[in-house]
């Protein structure tokens, strides 16, 4: 695949759940299950690729300068500190920890 | 009815569709922020300029856009399918969304087209805030909108900062990839449930890391909601009580 398919498919896909959701009578939702399954669907996607971006390396799992620019990234979040500023000081910790190491 | 009664109702909707308003650009505001980070890290994924601000137009939902660039990052291109299903499992609940936000939209095609296309966290948190139905729609149709035209501004900027600043380890932009996916997971962990299944989710992922190809960890990893969700583990006494109820 190219990167301009993957970037298309993927739109697409995403756009067409949106359309369905209005196609969907509300009925539906007296169901509580799918609801469910579709919130926590969210957390455990997020929860993965922070593991993922955190600790992967292609197939290896490694222990770099992104642990601590993470951990600060929560304690910030954890404060309320808006979100372009955390991802900022994060970006800032991880490239000290390199240029200091 | 007195014209006097009629008056008081007409000053609070007046009053009900400010609040609408203005609540709808704080939270355009506040998103189109982070739209900077998005341009960045997708350019830095090795996408161009051009699918970046593609992806903000169409695909348009912050979570699976991140989830895209993120897969591609660390798999590349071989990673795909993988980043497509990351994205289309992350935008599900966008399909929930829809469902409740329909009803007070109205009828129209062109204008429930548009609505779905804007469908996203803010928007449907807004409208649903909202106490009568015309300042619900207020909401959503202003929120929407506003952060529609701010996020793919400021996608485009963080695109071109991207695209001029290179070599994006020196500048930990690998660790504001997570730190971004930590922002977006945060306000979820409210309850027991959600927490539980973030932390399983994790270590899941970690661990068939090593043996599996790229992007597929976090499909794997994405069974755990399944599974919690379909038997209700962790949840509330107050999640499972309706469902016992009979449906009528």
């Amino acid at each position: 695949m190219t990167i301009w398919q993957i970037v298309i498919a993927g739109s697409i896909a995403v756009l067409a759940i949106k359309f369905a959701g209005y196609l969907v009578p509300v009925s539906v939702l007296s169901r509580q299950a799918p609801a469910r399954i579709a919130d926590l669907l969210t957390v455990a996607l997020l929860a993965a690729l922070i593991a993922v971006q955190t600790l992967g390396d292609g197939q290896a799992v490694v222990v770099d300068a992104r642990v601590p620019a993470v951990l600060v990234a929560a304690v910030l979040f954890w404060l309320k500190v808006p979100f372009i500023v955390v991802v900022l000081a994060a970006a800032v910790v991880a490239a000290g920890i390199r240029a200091l190491s | 009815m007195t014209s006097t009664g009629d008056s008081h109702d007409d000053n609070v909707e007046r009053r009900n569709q400010r609040l609408a308003v203005r609540s709808g650009i704080a939270v355009g505001l506040a998103t189109a922020a982070y739209g900077i980070s998005f341009g960045a890290l997708s350019v830095a994924a090795g996408l161009s300029i051009a699918q970046t601000c593609f992806m903000s137009l169409v695909m348009f939902s912050g979570g699976s856009q991140f989830a895209l660039v993120g897969v591609l990052a660390t798999g590349g291109v071989a990673s795909g399918p993988a980043a497509i299903a990351g994205a289309t499992l992350l935008g599900v609940r966008n399909g929930i969304y829809g469902i409740r936000t329909s009803p007070f939209i109205g009828r129209g095609w062109w204008k429930r087209t548009a609505a779905a296309w804007v469908t996203i966290d803010e928007s449907t948190a807004v409208g649903l805030a909202q106490p009568t139905q015309r300042s619900r729609r207020t909401g959503f149709w202003v929120t929407g909108l506003a952060v529609f035209i701010g996020w793919n501004l400021t996608t485009l900027l963080g695109a071109l900062i991207g695209d001029a600043i290179g070599d994006t380890r020196t500048y930990g932009l690998d660790a504001a990839a997570a730190a971004a996916f930590v922002g977006l997971l945060w306000p979820r962990l409210k309850h027991l449930q959600p927490i539980v299944v973030a932390v399983l989710a994790a270590v899941v992922a970690a661990c068939v890391t090593p043996v599996l190809v790229p992007g597929l960890p976090v499909l794997v990893a994405a069974l755990v909601a399944v599974l919690v969700g379909w038997f209700n583990w962790f949840g509330r006494a107050a999640d499972v009580a309706p469902e016992a109820e009979p449906s009528s």
